[in-house]
């Protein structure tokens, strides 16, 4: 078997979005690397606006109107299920409504949504929107008893309405929800926000993907709920062994999930470690300043706590050089605000993206 | 690390600060369909509903000779080829239809009448006080039976287009002073209703309930035809005023309702409140100004309703009468099927009340929009 | 739902009451009635036996009797399918109503499917391809036919038939068809007629709910769960029927109930008064006019039945198409 650090699944290289608004063009990813390996856990964290969500969508080629993905790739390693054969795909190519593409949604990556409240079409029950989605990706192996009776497989048929019960049933137990038999038919407003999130977990775990994009899953839910929603993710990702990207801007919920981080700023990938490299050794000073904001117990209750100083910046007219230079604490004037820094490995597996780690002329 | 209160630097962001009404008239402006139908309204009021014995040629029943006469055309070039800055209408003439059996008028290129402006011609008395005689356009009056009917005559002989302006004055006036009764009528009551809650919300609720049960048209019409005959036209076309106004309260005040419902609830006004400030207070100062802009909105999209109300009525012969002179008067004798094969020229009333819907609406439109300056559409 | 339906049903009943009686009132209130018009015409014409005649009708017609005897006779009759008579066909007001109700009801109805039918397409295709030409175009065209009124294009198109075509549209069969037989010819006479109430409905009716599908789906669209359902490897298409347009179809509902049949019944009646088509609003117009009290009292009524039932209609789907409601 291949090393796990060659394994890969996704790997986005120098993704550019562009949003086309009225009152000018906003680069909402502007330069992103990323990297997801099979089975991997990936946190994504930034402020809101840093351009997670839409990296997240670039990857399942779904950026709403009127974005446009305008530059970069997404290399998508698909494996063949049956055979094991990788083939690479650049998911940006792909025709946003064609076949290859509706295939790997929901089929191959899966998505849940910040908002589980109202990310459930009001007029279907849960057990509708699993079956919808399983008669679209989940199809039954056809066996039948060979020469040397060894079972092999014929065909695939896709799944009746009463597998699919079977498997909403079995999905919406697995997520733990109590009485399934009796959740399966209930409409989404008889469902409360942490149910709702589990169906939506429900649905996307359904088809098997090999990969899962959580956006803020959490983020819409009482502290307690998330708890319960975080360990139900845990517990089936080492059931079934898929990849997570976990998109959050709660730096503890990412360290509970994640083995590797990478912080974004302003559509840009400013640092990616593990986990406890990245807590314990931050290097970008964004990363530094984000963990400083982080409330402690045990401290001084008198002291207060640390802001990011200034703000995000105007979309629109966005800094010279580090686009950070202006809130940075580090700010080395004629050096920052002129020169753009590129992606350094400051450390073993550790990227920063900051002129303190690049020896640039001035 | 201690944290330090950084001292934020100024905002790059621009600051807009301005009050919400020139907010409004900004973003108003800028939608130039919306501004288009304001200074359409504007123009057809002024000229309809304020100076109408200026603007049309003739007295409103000022009777002539030709009966049902066809549509002068106004030239500037006649029929030897001759061109004249100064432009000018052929003389009508009577003819027989030996076909039809019908008297009809055809023009004659041998009469030419030439238009001035601000000619001399049925003496008025403007806004009611001014006597005075000129008109904005006509025929030079010394010539012996010139005439000029741009848009025919009707079957008495009278300019058509004289009529279809002062007929404008009651049909624009009564959608204003019906929309005017009904904003009265709904928001007072809508606001009580909402403020209050209780007793009076509950008739507010059921009584609109029960108007809304009724198709509207059909009630205006029974409602019409219980207008006494021999009441005075100015009774009659207050009654006709009244009637549309209370049928038509009912919506508005559900509106505002609703919307001092979530507005009594605003912390503005529980300070108010909190203050001491009476009820009247509360409801005149902060909560009724609060819904004024979706009540215009409102008020402005339903006054061609309004409009078209009274044509239709008048149109069937159960809302104004002559003399009483409305659109929808003219209408009454234009519609009928004789009327559109001999003297179609008496359906230019139609364009005219077309205009002054379309203009309504995209006037309505435009306010909605700017009412609402925040949002990005 | 069974507790729901009861429910809209006892309302509608109880409405119909009030309904009734406001009607009967408002048809009795205009001063003096159609006997002592006939009572003046009969007196014109010198007829010495006039005051004897109209008291015997008064008599007949239970016009002598107090106001409320005179609503409950009705009302009860009404109940049973007798309406009362009319004074002036003299004859009663049920056999006069017969067709025409049936009449009324197809025209709505139709009216209703062929506003729907064009409306729903249009406004998804605008609201799914927004700002593109077709939808500048849609946009355009409902925009005017919100603000066309439909008498006022009916004399329009009137006028479009008689002078530049020289065809007779009025009624709904030209008079060698009026009674004979169905024949081929017959229904083809009937479709040359039904295209202008036709374009007349498709016009003013579909032009609101165009703009109201069109914003319906816009907000819908931008709803999270659209996003889910792509997410989940849905083609577009059906992204956007079996969720966006499924979900904005809803208020459309509510609506048909508050507005769009409301001004389908008023709309129809003037139509068919200009028109002359054999419905209701003719024949009410007129009984307005000669104080034709049970006859107008009556097509008042039935107007607003006809209204109530639509409503209870639009009730039943809605709660039939949403889940929040049915369950509620």
């Amino acid at each position: 078997m291949e090393s796990i650090s060659k394994d890969l699944f996704i790997e986005v290289k120098d993704l550019h979005v562009e949003f086309d608004v009225r009152a000018g063009i906003v680069k909402a990813v502007d330069g992103m690397f990323l990297e997801i390996r099979r089975g991997q856990t990936v946190g994504v964290i930034g402020e809101s606006g840093c351009g997670k969500s839409v990296t997240a969508r670039a990857i399942m080629n779904m950026i709403p109107k009127p974005g446009k993905i305008t530059g970069g790739e997404i290399l998508y390693h698909r494996r063949n299920r049956e055979t094991g054969e990788v083939q690479t795909i650049d998911i940006t190519k792909l025709d946003p409504d064609g076949e290859i593409i509706r295939q790997i949604r929901g089929g191959e990556i899966g998505m849940i949504f910040q908002e589980p409240m109202s990310s459930l079409t009001p007029v279907y029950t849960a057990g509708q929107h699993i079956y919808e989605a399983v008669s679209l990706h989940r199809l039954i192996p056809v066996k039948k008893l060979g020469d040397q009776m060894v079972e092999t497989i014929v065909a695939h048929r896709k799944v009746t309405k009463e597998e699919a019960r079977e498997i909403a049933v079995e999905m919406l137990r697995k997520v733990g929800i109590p009485k399934p038999e009796q959740r399966v038919d209930s409409y989404p407003h008889q469902l409360s926000g942490g149910q709702r999130q589990r169906v939506m977990i429900a649905i996307a775990l359904s088809c098997q993907p090999e990969m899962l994009i959580a956006d803020e899953p959490t983020t819409a839910l009482d502290v307690s709920i998330e708890a319960q929603i975080l360990d139900v993710m845990r517990d089936l990702q080492n059931t079934v062994n898929m990849a997570i990207m976990f998109i959050t801007h709660n730096l503890g919920v990412v360290a509970e999930m994640a083995e590797e981080i990478v912080v974004m700023y302003m559509g840009k990938q400013v640092e990616r470690a593990r986990v406890v490299d990245l807590f314990y050794k931050p290097k970008h000073p964004y990363t530094q300043a984000l963990l400083r904001s982080i409330p402690r117990i045990g401290k001084k209750s008198d002291v207060r706590l640390a802001t990011i100083e200034g703000m995000v910046p105007d979309p629109f007219h966005l800094p010279t050089g580090c686009v950070f230079h202006p809130r940075c604490p580090m700010f080395m004037p004629g050096k920052c605000d002129k020169i753009e820094p590129s992606n350094i490995q400051v450390d073993d597996h550790h990227w920063a993206r900051c002129l303190l780690y690049e020896e640039v002329k001035v | 690390m201690t944290a330090a209160t950084l001292p934020t630097k100024k905002s790059q962001a621009r600051q807009v600060s301005q009050s919400y009404w020139s907010l409004v008239w900004w973003k108003f402006k800028k939608n130039r369909i919306a501004v288009i139908g304001g200074i359409i309204l504007i123009l057809m009021y002024f000229c309809m509903a304020v100076i109408p014995e200026f603007i049309a040629p003739y007295a409103l029943e000022r009777k002539s000779s030709f009966t049902e006469a066809r549509p002068q055309t106004i030239r500037f070039i006649d029929a030897q080829g001759n061109f004249s800055l100064r432009p000018f209408v052929y003389g009508l003439e009577r003819k027989i239809d030996e076909q039809l059996r019908r008297r009809t008028y055809v023009e004659n290129p041998q009469v030419k009448y030439y238009i001035y402006f601000f000619v001399k011609g049925d003496p008025y008395k403007l806004l009611g006080f001014i006597p005075w005689d000129r008109h904005l356009f006509g025929v030079d009056p010394s010539i012996k039976d010139a005439h000029i009917y741009i848009m025919g005559t009707d079957s008495n002989g009278r300019d058509f287009f004289s009529r279809i302006i002062y007929g404008g004055r009651l049909s624009l006036l009564i959608g204003l002073i019906g929309q005017l009764l009904t904003i009265i009528l709904g928001s007072i009551l809508g606001a009580i209703s909402g403020y209050y809650g209780g007793a009076i919300d509950m008739f507010v609720q059921r009584f609109t309930e029960f108007l809304n049960a009724f198709p509207d048209i059909p009630l205006f019409m029974a409602l019409a035809a219980a207008i006494p005959k021999y009441w005075s036209p100015i009774t009659v076309y207050f009654m006709l005023t009244l009637i549309l106004a209370f049928v038509r309260w009912g919506g508005l005040a559900r509106q505002v309702r609703g919307l001092i419902l979530s507005l009594r609830e605003r912390e503005y006004v529980l300070a108010a409140k909190s203050a001491g400030a009476s009820d009247s207070r509360i409801m005149f100062r902060h909560l009724l100004p609060g819904t004024m802009s979706h009540v215009i909105v409102i008020a402005t999209l339903s006054i061609p309703g309004m409009i078209l109300s009274e044509t239709a009525l008048s149109w069937l012969g159960l809302g104004l009468r002559p003399p009483l002179t409305s659109w929808g008067v003219l209408l009454q004798e234009a519609g009928t099927v004789y009327a559109i094969r001999f003297a179609a020229w008496q359906l230019w009333t139609i364009p005219f009340i077309l205009a002054t819907i379309m203009a309504y609406n995209m006037l309505g439109d435009g306010l909605r929009d700017a009412m609402d300056p925040y949002s990005a559409r | 739902m069974v507790n729901y339906i009861l429910r809209r049903l006892g309302y509608a009943v109880i409405l119909t009451v009030l309904v009734s009686f406001v009607g009967f009132v408002i048809i009795k209130l205009p001063p003096g009635d159609f006997l002592t018009q006939k009572l003046e015409q009969l007196r014109a014409r010198g007829d010495r036996s006039a005051e004897a005649q109209i008291e015997a009708l008064r008599a007949k017609y239970g016009l002598d009797k107090p106001f409320m005897e005179q609503y409950t006779t009705w009302a009860v009759g009404f109940l049973k399918g007798d309406f009362g008579e009319s004074f002036a066909y003299e004859r009663p007001v049920r056999d006069l109503l017969g067709e025409r109700l049936w009449l009324t009801v197809i025209l709505s109805v139709a009216t209703l499917i062929v506003v729907w039918a064009l409306a729903i397409p249009l406004g998804v295709y605008s609201a799914v391809r927004q700002y593109s030409l077709g939808d500048q175009i849609i946009t355009t065209i409902s925009f005017i036919g919100l603000g066309m009124p439909g008498f006022l294009l009916a004399l329009l198109i009137l006028y479009f038939a008689i002078v530049v075509l020289n065809q007779d549209v009025l009624g709904l069969f030209s008079p060698q068809y009026q009674d004979a037989p169905w024949s081929i010819g017959k229904v083809l006479d009937l479709l040359q007629h039904l295209w202008v109430p036709a374009i007349i409905s498709a016009v003013t009716g579909a032009g609101g709910l165009i703009r109201i599908m069109r914003g319906n789906l816009l907000d819908t669209l931008g709803q999270p769960f659209i996003e889910a359902a792509r997410a989940r490897g849905l083609k577009n298409r059906d992204v956007i029927w079996k969720h966006g347009v499924r979900m904005a179809i809803n208020p459309l509902i509510v609506i048909l109930g508050s507005e769009a049949l409301p001004g389908i019944i008023s709309g129809n009646a003037l139509v068919s008064i200009v028109l002359n088509l054999p419905t209701i609003g003719p024949l009410f117009v007129q009984a307005l006019r000669q104080l034709d009290m049970y006859l107008a009292g009556t097509c008042l009524v039935i107007f607003t039945i006809l209204l109530m039932l639509g409503n209870l209609l639009s009730d039943l789907m809605l709660a039939w198409l949403d889940p929040r409601i049915r369950l509620e």
